[in-house]
C-alpha cells in the first residue's frame, strides 16, 4: 500500500485521517435518513436535501479523483475494519485505477439524475430509495472483501425493485419482479461459490478463513478444476447483471418500464456492477479459469453485440431501442475484458464509463421527450427537430457518442476493445465491428424518424430544451466531448492497475500463456503491427509487459488515423 | 435407568441428586404457569384483566434472567476457582444443562414475552380473553426447554408432549371460528400420531442399544459394532418422523398450511418460532449429539428431506393467495434451511442452526404481529387483496413487514441474510455443495413469495388513494402498545444482528451441545 502512504504524504495532514470511503458510503445513507425524517407534505425539500447529500458524496468522489496517485497500481484510500472476525469477514475497501472512474461516475450521475427528473408522486420514498441505491453502488465498487461485495451487490436490488415497481410505467410490477428474480437467481450461485471458495482456500492453504479478495487472489490454493467451477458460479451472477446474451431478457423490460431515473441509473451504473465484477472477481480471482472460458464469453459478447444491434433496429419504442443498444454496448465490454490484454481490458473499462455517460444521457433525453409527448412510440413522433431544435442538437451529439463517432467518448472504448480483441482473437473482432456499423444504422434511423420529417399534430407543440434541463445535461455533454478528445487523463489512471491485473492473469494462467499484445515499436502501419504480433505469437516468444506501456501512446495515434479515414 | 434396576432392593427408593440451580429457569416458567392457573381459579373476580399478560411477561423475563448465570457457568471452562464450570447434568443424567439448552431457554423466554405482548390485544379484540392462553403458552414453552435439555429419550418424549398438547389447545382457542377448531383438531390428530411414531422409535432404539439415556446410547454406539443394525436404523427413522412432523419437514408437512391458516395468528407466531425451535433442539440433541457416530446412516436421509422441504416449501408457496398460508409454506422452506445446517453434522453446523432459529423466531413473530394487526377482527381477512395497500394506509406496519419479508428472503443487512449465509457456509464446509446450490435456488423461488406480499402492500391498492378512505383505513388499524413493543424489538433484532451479527454468532458457537453425566 505504498501508494496510499505516498498520497497521504502529499496531501494535507487533515486529508490523511479523513475516512474517504466510509464517507462515500455513509453520506447518502445519512441523506436517506434525513429525507425520511422530513414530513411528507413538504415535497420540495426532499429533492433539495437528496441532491445535497448525493452531491456531497459526488464531491468526495471527485476529491478521490484529484487525490488519486496515478502511478500506483495498488489500492488507495484503504479502509479496513473487522466485521465478523470469527468468520474472517471484514470491512475492507479501497479504490484502484479500475474502480476510480466507476466511483466518480456513481458520484456524479446520481445527483444529476435527482435534479433532472421529477418523480411525479411520492417524492419522499423516491429520493430515499435513490440515496440508498447510490450508497449500495459505491459499496460494490470499493469492496475488497467477498462478503462485503456480495452484501452490497444484493442490496442494490431492493431500491431498484421499488423504483421500477412504484414509479415505473406500464407493466412495471412485472418488470420489477423479473429484474429482482433474475438478478437474485444469478447471485444465489455466487454466494455458494464465495463460501466454497473461502472454505476450500482456508482448508488448502492452512490459513484462517478470510474473505479478502486480495489475500485469496494472491495466494490461490485451490485446484484448477474447482477454480473453474467456482468461476462459473461468479460468472453467472455477473452475466445476469451485465447482461450477457442469452440472460439479457430482463433488461429491456426493466429499462423500458422503469422511471427515467431508474433507467439512467440502471444503464449508467448498475450494469457496470456486472462488468466490473468480471474484472475483479473473475479475472483477478480466477485467472486460469477466465482464460479457459474466455472463448465462451468472447463468443457470447460478440453475439450480444450483433443481436443487440439487430433487435434494436426492429424496435418501435424509443426507450426499448436504447435498452437494446445497451445489450450491444455491453457486449463490447465483455469482448474487451476477455481479450485478456491491456488494450482490451482498458477499452472495456473506458467503455463502461462512456456507456454510463452516453446511455445515461440518452435515457434522460428519451425521458424528457416522454414528459413532453407522453409517448415513446417512434411512429407517433416525427419532425421534433423543427419544434425543438436545441433538444434535437443535444440528442444528436449524445447519439453520435453512442454510435462511437471518433472525437467523442464512445469511440475511445470501442476502438481499444476492437484493437485488443483483434490482437487476441481476430475473427471475433471482425464480427464485432459489424456491430459498430449496425449501431450507426439503428440510431441514425431512429433519429431520422423521430426528429426529421414533417411536423404533424402535437409534435409541433413540443417545447424545446429548457435552460434548467440544459444545465443538467451539460456536464454529461462536457464529459462526452472531453473524454473523446482527450482521454489520456482517464486512461493513464487506469493503466497501472490494469497492467498489474494482466500480469496477475499471466502468472495465474501459467504455462506458455502471455498477454496477447501488439508490438508496435517499429511497425509503421496497423497491418504490420498485426503481422508482427502473430509472428511473435507463433514463436511463443515471451515479452515483458513494458510493451504495454509504450503501446498506449501509439494506439491513440492509431485511433486518430483510423478515425480520420 | 438400568443401574437402578440392577441395584439390590432396599427399603428406600433411591432418588437422584437434583441440581436445583440448573433447573431454575424451567421451574420459574412451569411453576409460574401453574401458579397463574391457581391464582385465577381462586380469585377470578379480583384479578384485573391487565394482570395476566403483565404476569406472563414478568415470568418470561424472570426465566431469561435466571438463565444468564447458568449461561455464564456452562459456557466457561472449569478452573481451580470454579470447578463446577462447564456443562453438567442432573436428575440422574437425564437432564442436561449445557450452552445449547440454556440458549434455547433464553430463546423460549423471549418468545413467551413477545407473544404474550402480542396476544394481550389480540385476545381482547377477538373477545376470547382469559388466562388460559398464557398458562398454556408458558407450559408449552417449558416443554420446549425440557426437549432442549433432555439427556434421555423418555424425558425428550415428555418435553415433546408438554410442548404439543398445550399447542393443540392453543390452536383451537378461537372457539367461535370453525377454522380454528378444524386447525386444532387436525393438528391434534396428526400430532398424536407423530408422537406415537416417535415413542415407537424410542422403543426400537432402546431395543437396539439397551438404554434410553443419551449418554449411554452414545457410549454404546461408539463402543459396540452392531452386526445387525436394522432395529437401530428403524428407530432412527421413526424418531426422525416424529421430529420431522414438528419442524414441518416435507413429507410430514401437510398439516402446516391448514393449521397456520386456521389457528389464531399469535398462536401461529408461537408455533413457527418456539415449536420449530424445540423440535430442532431435540433433533440436534438426538441425531447430531447422540447418534453422531452413525451419521453416515442418517445424513443422507436428512439431505433428502432438506431438498424436498426446500423445494416444496418454496414452489408450492408461489400459487397461494392467503398470507397466512404463504407464511406457512415459507416456514416449511425455512425448515429446509435448518435441515441443511443439521445435515452438516458439525459443531459449526449446529451453531448455524441456532443462529438461524433465533433470527427466524424474531422475524416470524414480527411478521405475524403485523398480520394480526392488519387482518383485523375475526382473523378472516387474510387474503393478499385484503392487505393490499397496507404500506400506504399504515406506513409503519408496512415498513416493519417489509423488513421481516426481506429478512426471510435473505436480503443483506438483515439477520435473515446472515442466517442463510451461515447455513450455506456450513454446508460448504461439510462438502455438501449440491445441497447448498439447491438451497440458494430455492431461496430465489421463495423470494418470489415475499415479493408478492411486498408488492401487495406497497404497489397494489392504489384505489385507496381517496383521502377520506385513507383516513378511515388508518383509523381501522390501531397499533396497541403491546404490539408496538413487539415490532420495535423484532425489527431491531432483525436489523442489528443483520448489521453486526458477531455477538449472536459467538453465542451460537458457545451454545454447542454437550452430553454430560451427573
Amino acid at each position: 500500500m505504498s501508494g496510499f502512504i505516498f498520497a497521504a504524504e502529499a496531501a494535507e495532514a487533515s486529508a490523511l485521517s479523513f475516512p474517504l470511503i466510509p464517507a462515500l458510503i455513509a453520506l447518502p445513507l445519512i441523506g436517506a435518513l434525513v429525507v425520511g425524517l422530513i414530513p411528507t407534505a413538504r415535497d420540495g425539500i426532499h429533492q433539495q436535501l437528496a441532491v445535497l447529500f448525493s452531491g456531497a458524496a459526488g464531491a468526495i468522489s471527485v476529491w478521490a479523483l484529484v487525490e488519486f496517485d496515478k502511478t500506483d497500481a495498488g489500492f488507495q484510500f484503504v479502509s479496513q475494519q473487522d466485521w465478523v472476525a470469527d468468520l474472517g469477514i471484514q470491512w475492507l475497501a479501497g479504490i484502484d485505477g479500475i474502480t476510480l472512474f466507476l466511483v466518480v461516475l456513481t458520484g456524479l450521475l446520481f445527483p444529476l439524475t435527482m435534479v433532472a427528473v421529477n418523480p411525479g408522486h411520492d417524492h419522499k420514498p423516491y429520493f430515499i430509495w435513490l440515496l440508498i441505491l447510490q450508497s449500495g453502488c459505491f459499496g460494490v465498487f470499493v469492496a475488497l472483501d467477498l462478503f462485503m461485495f456480495f452484501v452490497f451487490f444484493e442490496i442494490v436490488l431492493v431500491p431498484m425493485y421499488f423504483l421500477i415497481g412504484k414509479w415505473g410505467h406500464g407493466n412495471a410490477k412485472y418488470a420489477a419482479n423479473k429484474f429482482f428474480l433474475f438478478t437474485m437467481a444469478g447471485s444465489a450461485l455466487m454466494l455458494v461459490s464465495i463460501v466454497t471458495l473461502v472454505s476450500l482456500q482456508a482448508r488448502e492453504s492452512g490459513n484462517a478463513a478470510t474473505f479478502s479478495v486480495v489475500d485469496i487472489a494472491e495466494n490461490l490454493a485451490i485446484g484448477q478444476g474447482t477454480a473453474r467451477w467456482l468461476f462459473l458460479g461468479f460468472a453467472l451472477a455477473f452475466a445476469v447483471k451485465v447482461p450477457i446474451f442469452p440472460l439479457h431478457t430482463w433488461l429491456p423490460d426493466a429499462h423500458t418500464e422503469a422511471p427515467t431515473a431508474g433507467s439512467v441509473i440502471l444503464a449508467g451504473v448498475m450494469l457496470k456492477l456486472g462488468t466490473y465484477g468480471f474484472l475483479r472477481f473473475g479475472l483477478y480471482l480466477f485467472p486460469e479459469a477466465s482464460n479457459y472460458f474466455a472463448p465462451v464469453f468472447l463468443t457470447l459478447g460478440v453475439i450480444g453485440i450483433v443481436y443487440g444491434a439487430v433487435v434494436a433496429t426492429m424496435q418501435k419504442d424509443l426507450k426499448r431501442l436504447v435498452a437494446y443498444s445497451s445489450v450491444a454496448h455491453l457486449g463490447f465490454i465483455v469482448l474487451g475484458t476477455f481479450s485478456l490484454n491491456s488494450q482490451g481490458i482498458q477499452g472495456g473499462l473506458a467503455q463502461m464509463i462512456n456507456h454510463g455517460i452516453s446511455t445515461g444521457a440518452l435515457f434522460l433525453l428519451v425521458g424528457w421527450l416522454y414528459e413532453r409527448r407522453h409517448t415513446r412510440q417512434i411512429a407517433e413522433l416525427g419532425g421534433i427537430q423543427k419544434a425543438a431544435p436545441v433538444f434535437a442538437g443535444v440528442f444528436t451529439l449524445v447519439m453520435l457518442s453512442s454510435i462511437g463517432l471518433p472525437g467523442l467518448n464512445g469511440f475511445v472504448g470501442e476502438f481499444l476493445v476492437l484493437l485488443g480483441a483483434f490482437t487476441a482473437h481476430r475473427w471475433w473482432a471482425v464480427v464485432a465491428t459489424v456491430g459498430v456499423i449496425l449501431a450507426a444504422l439503428y440510431l441514425l434511423w431512429a433519429y431520422q424518424r423521430v426528429f426529421h420529417g414533417p411536423t404533424e399534430g402535437d409534435n409541433a407543440d413540443t417545447p424545446d430544451l429548457s435552460v434548467w434541463e440544459g444545465v443538467v445535461i451539460a456536464p454529461l455533454l462536457v464529459g462526452i466531448v472531453f473524454l473523446g478528445l482527450y482521454p489520456k487523463p482517464m486512461l493513464e489512471r487506469m493503466e497501472p492497475a490494469i497492467d498489474r491485473l494482466v500480469e496477475h492473469v499471466e502468472a495465474g494462467v501459467g504455462g506458455d500463456f502471455t498477454e496477447p499484445v501488439p508490438t508496435v515499436g517499429e511497425s509503421g502501419t496497423f497491418s504490420e503491427l498485426v503481422e508482427t504480433t502473430h509472428a511473435e505469437h507463433e514463436e511463443h516468444g515471451s515479452h515483458s509487459d513494458e510493451h504495454g506501456d509504450e503501446d498506449h501512446s501509439d494506439e491513440e495515434d492509431h485511433g486518430d488515423e483510423e478515425g480520420g479515414e | 435407568m438400568l443401574n437402578i434396576l440392577a441395584q439390590p432392593p432396599t427399603d428406600a427408593i433411591p432418588t437422584p441428586d437434583v441440581a436445583w440451580s440448573g433447573l431454575m429457569p424451567l421451574l420459574i416458567l412451569s411453576g409460574g404457569a401453574v401458579l397463574l392457573l391457581t391464582i385465577v381459579s381462586l380469585a377470578k373476580d379480583f384479578i384485573p384483566r391487565w394482570f395476566t399478560p403483565i404476569y406472563t411477561v414478568l415470568i418470561g423475563i424472570a426465566t431469561g434472567v435466571a438463565a444468564i448465570p447458568l449461561w455464564l457457568r456452562v459456557t466457561d471452562t472449569p478452573s481451580a476457582a470454579d470447578p463446577n464450570n462447564g456443562p453438567f447434568a442432573t436428575l440422574d443424567s437425564s437432564f442436561g444443562v449445557d450452552g445449547f439448552s440454556v440458549f434455547f431457554t433464553m430463546l423460549f423466554a423471549a418468545v413467551v414475552v413477545l407473544v404474550a405482548l402480542l396476544a394481550n390485544d389480540y385476545l381482547r379484540r377477538e373477545d376470547i380473553d382469559g388466562p388460559e392462553f398464557y398458562v398454556l403458552m408458558m407450559l408449552s414453552a417449558s416443554g420446549g426447554i425440557v426437549m432442549a435439555s433432555a439427556n434421555d429419550l423418555i424425558v425428550m418424549f415428555l418435553g415433546l408432549e408438554i410442548l404439543s398438547i398445550a399447542v393443540y389447545v392453543m390452536a383451537a382457542m378461537h372457539s367461535r371460528r370453525i377454522e380454528s377448531q378444524e386447525a386444532g383438531m387436525k393438528y391434534f390428530v396428526l400430532g398424536a400420531l407423530s408422537s406415537a411414531v416417535f415413542l415407537y422409535g424410542i422403543a426400537l432404539t432402546y431395543g437396539a442399544t439397551g438404554s434410553t439415556n443419551l449418554v449411554e446410547i452414545r457410549e454404546f454406539l461408539s463402543n459396540v459394532i452392531l452386526l445387525n443394525d436394522a432395529l437401530l436404523l428403524a428407530g432412527f427413522a421413526l424418531l426422525l418422523v416424529g421430529f420431522g412432523f414438528k419442524v414441518a419437514a416435507v413429507p410430514f408437512h401437510s398439516w402446516t398450511p391448514d393449521v397456520y391458516q386456521g389457528a389464531p395468528t399469535p398462536v401461529v407466531g408461537f408455533m413457527a418460532s418456539a415449536v420449530k425451535a424445540a423440535a430442532f433442539a431435540g433433533m440436534l440433541r438426538v441425531f447430531w449429539l447422540t447418534f453422531g457416530s452413525y451419521r453416515t446412516d442418517w445424513q443422507p436421509v436428512i439431505y433428502g428431506l432438506a431438498i424436498a422441504t426446500l423445494l416444496v416449501g418454496s414452489f408450492v408457496a408461489i400459487v397461494q393467495t392467503d398470507v397466512k398460508r404463504m407464511l406457512a409454506y415459507s416456514s416449511i422452506s425455512h425448515a429446509g434451511y435448518l435441515l441443511v445446517g443439521v445435515q452438516a453434522a458439525t459443531n459449526e453446523g449446529t451453531a448455524t442452526v441456532l443462529f438461524y432459529l433465533a433470527a427466524y423466531a424474531f422475524m416470524v413473530i414480527g411478521s405475524f404481529t403485523v398480520i394480526t394487526l392488519a387482518t383485523g377482527p375475526g382473523d378472516a381477512k387474510t387474503s393478499l387483496t385484503d392487505i393490499a395497500g397496507l404500506a400506504r394506509t399504515r406506513p409503519v406496519l408496512g415498513i416493519a413487514l417489509t423488513v421481516f419479508l426481506l429478512g426471510q428472503a435473505g436480503v443483506p443487512f438483515t439477520s435473515g441474510f446472515f442466517a442463510k449465509f451461515y447455513v450455506i457456509s456450513a454446508a460448504a464446509d461439510a462438502n455438501s455443495y449440491g445441497l447448498a446450490i439447491v438451497a440458494m435456488l430455492a431461496a430465489v423461488v421463495a423470494a418470489f413469495l415475499y415479493l408478492r406480499i411486498m408488492m401487495a402492500i406497497w404497489l397494489d391498492g392504489d384505489e385507496v388513494a381517496d383521502p377520506t378512505e385513507l383516513a378511515a383505513a388508518k383509523a381501522g388499524i390501531p397499533v396497541p402498545w403491546g404490539a408496538a413493543v413487539v415490532l420495535v424489538v423484532t425489527v431491531g433484532f432483525t436489523l442489528v444482528f443483520g448489521l453486526w451479527p458477531e455477538p449472536m454468532i459467538e453465542m451460537a458457537r458457545d451454545a454447542v451441545p454437550a452430553l454430560a453425566i451427573g
